[in-house]
């Protein structure tokens, strides 16, 4: 199936990636051609077959308990490109609206 | 014992010297860091990050009458460690080194390993060449103009050359048994939940697993009895304890080994095929008996792969935002743009193909087209396994369908690539175990390989089948501890 440069802009959008104008054109080439290729699946028969999002269908999961192990803020901050006090900094979210 | 020559012995050999007190716990971890080694990284470049002193300090704390005591070990760049970096071999991670520890990396403590460098990988695990690596290539140590398979190429050619008998790598879709049969080494995926994915960034979550690379069987059985079994901090790791690998030396007499012969009548090298013949041959010899049938193509594996794989790394790889680790974007005014620009800047272009196709196939009015399809899919797939397991123990196959192909081949064609992982996606699909077993060299001097599957918990007869390959069938020489000669790469 192919898919237009519009429909690349609106799923990259959503990925918040931001694909320079040249390169627009050829990821949807690139995403056409893997499509076709995916499309094999309609020769699969699938009747009867449920989806299984596990591999092993029987992966039991264990209660979530916590277990003492804990990463603190100090820590866990230590490597964010900015900080302050076991906080993350980021850019304004909302404007001020009274400045 | 000379500590010149200790890099040429196998894991269970050097843990048995220093058992002993022949040889020290610094000589042994140090044994890969003289020459040949260093003269081959140089031109290899499997390794990412190391440190000398964190090495020398480590192997001051190994204990001594462990099954890895002194062992140096190699991992991949997206395995947690508290003293080198973990980068994923991406810029969007430069400098990060993460909190925690792996708990394969802990594990690996335990049984007195010493992780001694983190090897280089396509960015994420997404690839098969370990071309897409913001380090730049690793190269082949059979052929340096060749590829070392990939995303794990970076421990794969460092246990080749000998800088350690054992490696850690991912397998995703082939990521350790690909580049483990490019560069002439074993190989293994273990079944889904039997290593702990605990401190492995996350690519596709129910199709990740932590493998082993090693230069002979017995190495793999070592390693996966010190690493496998349930851990609290992965609640996809399987309950009960590990099958038992002791018995990898018992031989394969009464055996069944699958022959689905009609996944190699096209496409797949000569030499690929040969492989299999003389493995077949070896295995009737040792006297297994051979059960041909028909399976699926592997063009299925492949279509589904691409559709779960590429989704689950979509929401896995949404945490790199420039918030919480590694690279910002300098000029982010406000928090969207911080997003866009940070990962757009930071995730190279294979990664961001992914995540579009991925992001494609779980949005709204495609779900059920591709994702769901995707996943019924994996269930039709997983049911031939089982069927095909109901009349043997394991199956013969290749790993790849052809020989390491050169550097920049298949870069530019996606799909291309995708295909080289056509016969070792399924397992991944299935959960269930593969190993990738060297069977010498081809008379151009480049690695061939076959490749074991097997159903759930079978790692027991993979490498009792991976050790009758290795001495060709030949009983006589089934005596414990045999080691064969390893087919070491000369420069060219």
């Amino acid at each position: 199936m192919p898919i237009r440069r519009e429909e690349v802009e609106r799923i990259a959008e959503l990925a918040r990636l931001e694909l320079a104008p040249e390169r627009l054109e050829r990821a949807a080439a690139e995403l056409s051609r893997v499509l076709d290729f995916v499309a094999a699946l309609d020769r699969l028969d699938l009747a009867g077959c449920e989806p299984s999002v596990f591999a092993p269908a029987d992966a039991s999961l264990r209660e979530d308990v916590p277990d003492g192990d804990r990463l603190d803020a100090g820590r866990a901050t230590a490597m964010a490109p900015s900080a302050e006090d076991g906080y993350f900094l980021v850019p304004p979210i909302v404007e001020n609206l009274n400045p | 014992m000379n500590p010149a020559s200790l890099w040429r012995l196998s894991a269970a050999s050097l843990a048995a010297h220093v058992r002993s007190g022949e040889v020290t716990a610094a000589e042994a971890v140090e044994s890969g860091w003289g020459e040949p080694a260093s003269a081959w990284e140089r031109d290899v470049r499997a390794v990412v990050h190391h440190d000398a002193g964190a090495r020398a300090r480590a192997a001051a704390a190994v204990t001594r009458d462990r099954a890895l005591s002194g062992v140096p070990v190699v991992v991949k760049d997206n395995l947690c460690t508290t003293d080198l970096p973990t980068t994923c071999g991406s810029r969007i991670l430069s400098g990060y080194v993460a909190p925690y520890e792996a708990t394969v990396i802990r594990r690996l403590r335990a049984a007195g390993a010493v992780v001694t460098a983190k090897g280089n990988m396509d960015e994420f695990a997404m690839g098969s060449s370990t071309e897409f690596s913001c380090y730049g290539p690793t190269r082949n140590p059979y052929d340096l103009a060749l590829v070392p398979g990939g995303s794990s190429g970076g421990p794969a050619a460092a246990v080749a050359y000998g800088l350690a008998p054992v490696g850690l790598g991912s397998d995703t879709g082939g990521s350790v048994r690909q580049p483990a049969a490019f560069c002439g080494v074993y190989g293994l995926k273990p079944t889904y939940g039997r290593l702990s994915r605990y401190g492995l960034v996350a690519f596709g979550s129910s199709l990740d697993q932590v493998g082993i690379f090693a230069r002979h069987a017995a190495d793999v059985a070592i390693t996966y009895a010190a690493l496998a079994g349930p851990d609290p901090h992965d609640a996809t790791t399987r309950t009960g304890a590990a099958p038992d690998v002791s018995g990898w030396d018992t031989g394969v007499n009464g055996l069944r080994f699958g022959w689905p012969a009609n996944l190699w009548q096209e496409g797949v090298e000569p030499d690929v095929v040969a492989g299999l013949e003389e493995s077949a041959a070896a295995l009737e010899r040792a006297g297994a008996t051979r059960v041909a049938f028909e399976f699926l193509p592997g063009e299925y594996a492949v279509a589904t792969y691409y559709l779960l794989a590429t989704a689950e790394a979509s929401s896995n790889l949404s945490r790199f935002d420039g918030v919480r680790y590694g690279f910002r974007h300098p000029d982010s005014p406000d928090v969207r743009a911080l997003y866009v620009r940070s990962r757009s800047a930071g995730l190279g272009p294979e990664v961001q193909r992914r995540i579009l196709l991925g992001t494609y196939a779980l949005s709204a009015g495609y779900y059920d087209a591709y994702y769901l399809k995707a996943q019924r899919a994996r269930t039709r797939i997983r049911h031939e396994y089982s069927q095909a397991f109901a009349r043997c123990d394991v199956m013969l196959l290749p790993v790849a369908p052809t020989l390491p192909f050169a550097l920049g081949a298949k870069i530019d064609d996606p799909l291309a690539m995708y295909l080289s992982d056509i016969f070792t996606i399924g397992a991944n699909l299935a959960g269930i175990p593969g190993l990738s077993v060297p069977v010498g060299l081809t008379t151009g001097g480049l690695p061939r390989a076959v490749q074991l599957l097997g159903p759930e918990d079978s790692e027991p007869s993979l490498l009792r089948f991976a050790r009758a390959i290795e001495i060709r069938g030949d009983a006589r020489r089934l005596a414990p501890g045999h080691e064969t000669e390893f087919a070491w790469p000369t420069k060219r």
